[in-house]
């Protein structure tokens, strides 16, 4: 089981944790504008090497955190420190950080080798080197033949991967991506996720993603941080961030979860905290089985059906009140006697139910 | 939107008729400069370039064409300035009245002629400055800077902000994000707002009239002096010629400019 993120622990004493040593620390980063606070109080360590998301939704603080640490713009309270070294108030060419923005902003009157040797030539680096340099990093992203073109003249998928490139050139310490792959289709967007992650292998630049897509940020990513209202609710693994959600908005916003207030919690799974269960760990018992001895049950009202392809996703509600979703597979057997309107009984593993904050394994006490 | 056949052809006959109307006495008195005649009188007649040479010779067309390219090249030099000065103000910055001073700024284009004449003249009068080409230029600067304004304006709406802070993210201190990235893709806004500019002030003669010196005749102010004296009426379809292909070929460009848009070369 890997580390539980360092989120209150990063006073500057602090021994460091993280195996390869800190790429980038956030030390109580706060921005507000005007009266608005966006960033509230942000603590984070991002290990070097690592593929670090910040998922939120929109609204949530993540992106203007993200200008922070590229330093457009300047925290209100806080530091940044770059591998040991505070930034917070160095501007963004003096920083060791690069990034691929949201609309790829590449130069429209350049040449895509152009864009890519940008800030090779700015850094006035030798013709021949510069050449070289913009070659490989064009065929780190495929697209090798690609050098002569005009931005305009390329796809969405193709700019993308200028602005890779282009980021990429000088090597920095740290790439920022601004939701890179929110403006592509579906299929583009899934075939990005597993070459940017490649990239990130390659390369082994530490990479800060920022998105609101859970899906996309629970694929590609080493470490999460959920975002909310400007604050950090929890950061850690994938499978940590998925199945052990510390608070109820984490439960909710990444896939979908049933949360169970402490009444409810009480009547169904016999816990007295806030608990949640996923859909997908939830079955409809066939008509006339029982449920198996290990299993909680309860009986419900089918609301509502609904097809999504892999499965189906049913609503349904207990005779306690509590609205339960079920993602039953769509290869069940059972799915022809699911309709809405009739009873049906709900069953689970005692150790499906994880009460909100409890960070340790879950416990089974409590079982019926 | 569907428009029927008959609907189609009617409108383009009225197109027609509309673009006759506003060029056929502009070309006719193109056609009329090199006219052997004297008179406005149909049809015209003859070819002769006796005018076109009259008018080389005569000091008084050459002296106001001299005088209107200086007037018109120091007020859109004036425009250039202040206007792009103003353009990025007004849209990169948000400021407590920024509505009214952008609508203070482009307001000049939309008053009268005439009473912006007055106004600057009885201004100058009170502040005790004679007229001169120091107070034409200026009068002419205020409605040429809303030009230039209104055009960098518009491009730099166009340009997404982060194309400069991708160059300061690549290393690019200020002077060479503006060097590589912002001069090279606001270019052909300035060229085509300082075209505008010169357009503008190369024809105008209401506030010249208040605002220009004792003396000093601009071209179109020559026109206007000129153009009951049936002996220089002749010179008169000559210079009209010169002011009509000099105000339109800086407009021609600056259209053309425009279009090109951001993807104008930067090298």
């Amino acid at each position: 089981m890997p580390e539980p993120a360092l989120v209150d622990d990063v006073s500057p004493g602090s021994p460091n944790r993280l195996p390869n040593g800190v790429a980038v620390s956030l030390r109580g980063v706060t921005k507000r504008f005007g009266v608005v606070t966006v960033v509230d109080g942000v603590n984070l360590d991002i290990a070097e090497g690592e593929f670090f998301s910040m998922l939120g939704p929109s609204g949530s603080g993540k992106t203007t955190m993200l200008r922070m640490i590229a330093g457009f713009e300047l925290p209100s309270e806080g530091s940044v420190l770059l591998k040991g070294r505070d930034v917070t108030r160095l501007p963004p060419f003096d920083r060791d950080v690069n990034t691929v923005f949201q609309d790829y902003a590449l130069f429209p009157h350049m040449s895509v080798a152009q864009n890519v040797a940008y800030a090779l030539r700015v850094r006035r680096v030798p013709k021949p080197e510069r050449t070289r340099r913009v070659d490989e990093a064009l065929a780190t992203v495929r697209l090798d033949d690609f050098g002569s073109r005009r931005p305009h003249q390329l796809s969405g998928g193709q700019r993308q991967r200028v602005a890779l490139a282009r980021a990429l050139v000088n090597r920095p310490a740290v790439l920022l991506l601004d939701e890179p792959l929110g403006a592509l289709d579906l299929k583009l967007r899934e075939e990005m996720q597993v070459e940017l992650k490649g990239i990130q292998q390659d390369v082994g630049i530490t990479f800060i993603f920022v998105t609101h897509d859970q899906q996309e940020a629970l694929t590609m990513s080493d470490r999460i941080a959920v975002f909310a209202e400007g604050r950090v609710e929890q950061v850690g693994t994938p499978v940590e961030i998925y199945e052990r959600p510390t608070t109820e908005f984490v439960a909710g916003f990444v896939g979908t979860s049933n949360v169970l207030s402490p009444d409810l919690a009480r009547a169904l799974v016999g816990r007295d905290e806030t608990s949640t269960i996923r859909p997908e760990h939830i079955r409809i018992v066939a008509p006339g089985r029982e449920p198996t001895s290990e299993e909680m049950h309860t009986a419900a009202t089918v609301r509502d059906v609904q097809y999504l392809g892999a499965f189906v996703r049913v609503r349904t509600e207990t005779a306690g009140g509590a609205r339960m979703v079920v993602d039953v597979p769509t290869a069940s057997d059972t799915l022809a006697e699911i309709v809405a309107g009739t009873q049906c009984t709900l069953a689970w593993r005692a150790e499906s139910v994880r009460a909100i904050g409890d960070t340790k394994s879950t416990n089974t006490e409590g079982a019926t | 939107m569907y428009v029927s056949r008959p609907a189609r052809y009617a409108l383009a006959a009225f197109t027609a008729l509309v673009l006759l109307v506003l060029y056929f006495p502009i070309l006719y008195i193109a056609r009329l400069s090199i006219n052997t005649a004297r008179s406005y009188a149909w049809p015209p007649r003859g070819f002769s370039l006796e005018w076109w040479r009259a008018a080389y010779h005569a000091s008084g067309p050459r002296d106001a064409l001299f005088r209107s390219i200086e007037t018109a090249l120091l007020a859109s030099a004036i425009a250039l300035i202040l206007g792009t000065l103003a353009s990025f103000a007004l849209t990169r910055h948000r400021f407590f009245g920024r509505n009214a001073v952008s609508f203070v700024a482009v307001l000049p284009i939309a008053l009268p002629g005439i009473v912006t004449g007055i106004a600057l003249n009885s201004g100058y009068h009170r502040a005790g400055i004679n007229l001169s080409l120091f107070t034409l230029v200026v009068a002419h600067a205020t409605f040429c800077i809303v030009i230039v304004y209104n055009n960098v304006a518009a491009r730099l709406r166009r340009l997404s902000p982060s194309l400069e802070e991708a160059s300061a993210d690549l290393g690019a201190d200020l002077f060479q994000t503006f060097g590589y990235i912002t001069f090279p893709l606001m270019r052909s806004a300035l060229l085509a707002g300082a075209l505008l500019a010169f357009a503008l002030s190369f024809d105008e003669i209401v506030v010249t009239t208040f605002t220009a010196g004792a003396g000093f005749e601009t071209l179109p102010l020559w026109i206007f002096n000129n153009m009951f004296r049936p002996n220089n009426l002749p010179l008169v379809n000559v210079v009209a010629t010169v002011v009509v292909v000099l105000s339109i070929v800086p407009v021609y460009l600056a259209q053309r400019l425009s279009d090109g848009a951001v993807g104008v070369s930067g090298r």
